[in-house]
């Protein structure tokens, strides 16, 4: 079994405009730094995007929002992202925001052959707007709709050619769960390694939700809020 | 009258040992700053850890590690790294001990609004609504008034709702008041307040019983 192809654009095969899409990350931390640059370069349009945030100006995903390559988000926190804001409130772009919680649930669902599910979060508020509403253990629910994607875009640390995946600190985040809801799933990697490398016990995302890998290049890792504290 | 890190300061008294506590942005965050003497807690980022840390020193961040507010921070000793959908689980399954979040309006009903300010501010909601609609326990650290002096302390919250009937405590620059069902109860005033000044900042129902007493931070 060998899911390793040979860089970004090759993974990428088979996105096209209007696609829905899931690309892993929170802020800028654990996002497919390789394949958003493909994406740009390969100029698809019309792209719903379901990710927890929308990048910064420059960078992540907002630099797909730049060239308006987006159509709609699904995202639960778009901040930090001045061109995101003026495209949202000009109408241009369409946007869905939704109770972090429920998006993880939702991709998580979706990935793993749940429907709908019942949740708290959102109740009372404009997100329950048109849900169905049902009340378990004496306190009211909303139904939240699971999400799949025609493609999802993962980033972890190790990964090998059968589609294991290990990531690394709080990059993890959407990544796994993002990663099962994929009809097609690209993991790029900062490390792949040989099978057997990984420990089966310490892997994240078996290979059998992953079906392409390849290893990035050129990771830049930006850090959005750089926040130290001073030896004393 | 507090500072932002007078209402952390008073907030953190209200620390357990042993408990598991989730901090918003801005406020809440400088909680982890005045943990009492002798009391173990373990912080919970909604972007999948427990155990987080302080701050790193500078030349040791690492773009991997960071808290929801997007800032680098570090793990501490016995830390657990998860998926958003674990980090979740915690939160709506009611793991968490303690949530504390900041308010862009609180009503004595115990409504809150923190995510949207229609035509304005369109950031999103993030964790807030999860939060909110599945802690026991959640205060609110946040000023009084707003910059233009109004009231945060309302009859109504007038922006789009985060949850319903949630806010347990409120914790501001003037005062410390429960939600009860008649609304928001004075328990303590800060340093210099008087119950006067404390009245005249909140337009939603206020409970004054007796003698209320200056809080000690």
């Amino acid at each position: 079994m060998n899911k390793i192809v040979a860089n970004a654009q090759a993974a990428i095969e088979g996105i096209e405009d209007e696609m829905t899409l899931m690309l892993g990350g929170f802020g800028l931390c654990g996002i497919p730094e390789n394949c958003i640059a493909a994406l740009v370069e390969k100029n698809i349009t019309g792209l719903t995007c379901i990710s927890n945030n929308a990048g910064v100006d420059d960078f992540g995903l907002g630099l797909l929002l730049q060239k308006r390559q987006i159509k709609k988000m699904i995202s639960s926190y778009v901040g930090e992202n001045d061109e995101f804001e003026r495209q949202m409130l000009s109408g241009e772009l369409d946007v869905d925001l939704i109770p972090q919680g429920s998006l993880a649930a939702r991709c998580q669902a979706g990935g793993s052959g749940i429907p709908a599910f019942f949740t708290p979060a959102g109740y009372g508020t404009e997100v329950a707007h048109g849900k169905e509403v049902r009340w378990f253990n004496g306190k009211p629910h909303i139904l939240e709709m699971a999400l799949t994607a025609d493609f999802a875009i993962v980033k972890a640390w190790k990964g090998d050619r059968f589609g294991n995946l290990m990531y690394k600190g709080t990059a993890r985040n959407f990544n796994p769960l993002m990663a099962m809801a994929g009809k097609i799933t690209i993991a790029e990697v900062e490390e792949l390694v040989e099978p057997g490398e990984l420990d089966p016990n310490h892997i994240h995302t078996p290979g059998i939700f992953v079906q392409r890998i390849f290893q990035g290049v050129d990771y830049e890792k930006r850090i959005e809020q750089r926040t130290v504290r001073t030896r004393s | 009258m507090l500072d932002k890190n007078g209402i952390a300061k008073r907030i953190a008294k209200e620390l357990q040992d042993g408990w598991y506590v989730n901090l918003g942005i801005g406020i809440p965050t400088l909680i982890a700053n005045y943990i009492p003497q002798g009391i173990s807690v373990e912080f919970q980022s909604e972007n999948g850890i427990l155990g987080m840390g302080p701050f790193p020193f500078e030349g040791e961040e690492d773009a991997d590690l960071i808290n929801a507010g997007k800032q680098t921070i570090t793990a501490m000793k016995g830390a657990s790294i998860f998926d958003s959908a674990t980090s979740f689980a915690m939160i709506r399954g009611q793991h968490i001990n303690l949530t504390v979040l900041g308010a862009m309006e609180v009503a004595d009903n115990g409504d809150i609004a923190n995510w949207k300010i229609p035509g304005r501010m369109v950031k999103g909601m993030g964790g807030a609504m999860d939060l909110v609609a599945s802690a026991e326990n959640i205060i609110v650290a946040m000023m009084h008034t707003n910059k233009r002096g109004q009231s945060k302390l309302l009859r109504q919250c007038t922006l789009p709702l985060t949850g319903t009937r949630c806010v347990k405590k409120v914790v501001t620059n003037l005062a410390v008041m429960d939600i009860t069902p008649n609304g928001f109860k004075l328990l303590e005033r800060a340093p210099g307040v008087s119950v006067e000044d404390i009245q005249n900042a909140t337009e939603g129902r206020l409970i004054v019983e007796g003698d209320i007493p200056e809080m000690e931070v």
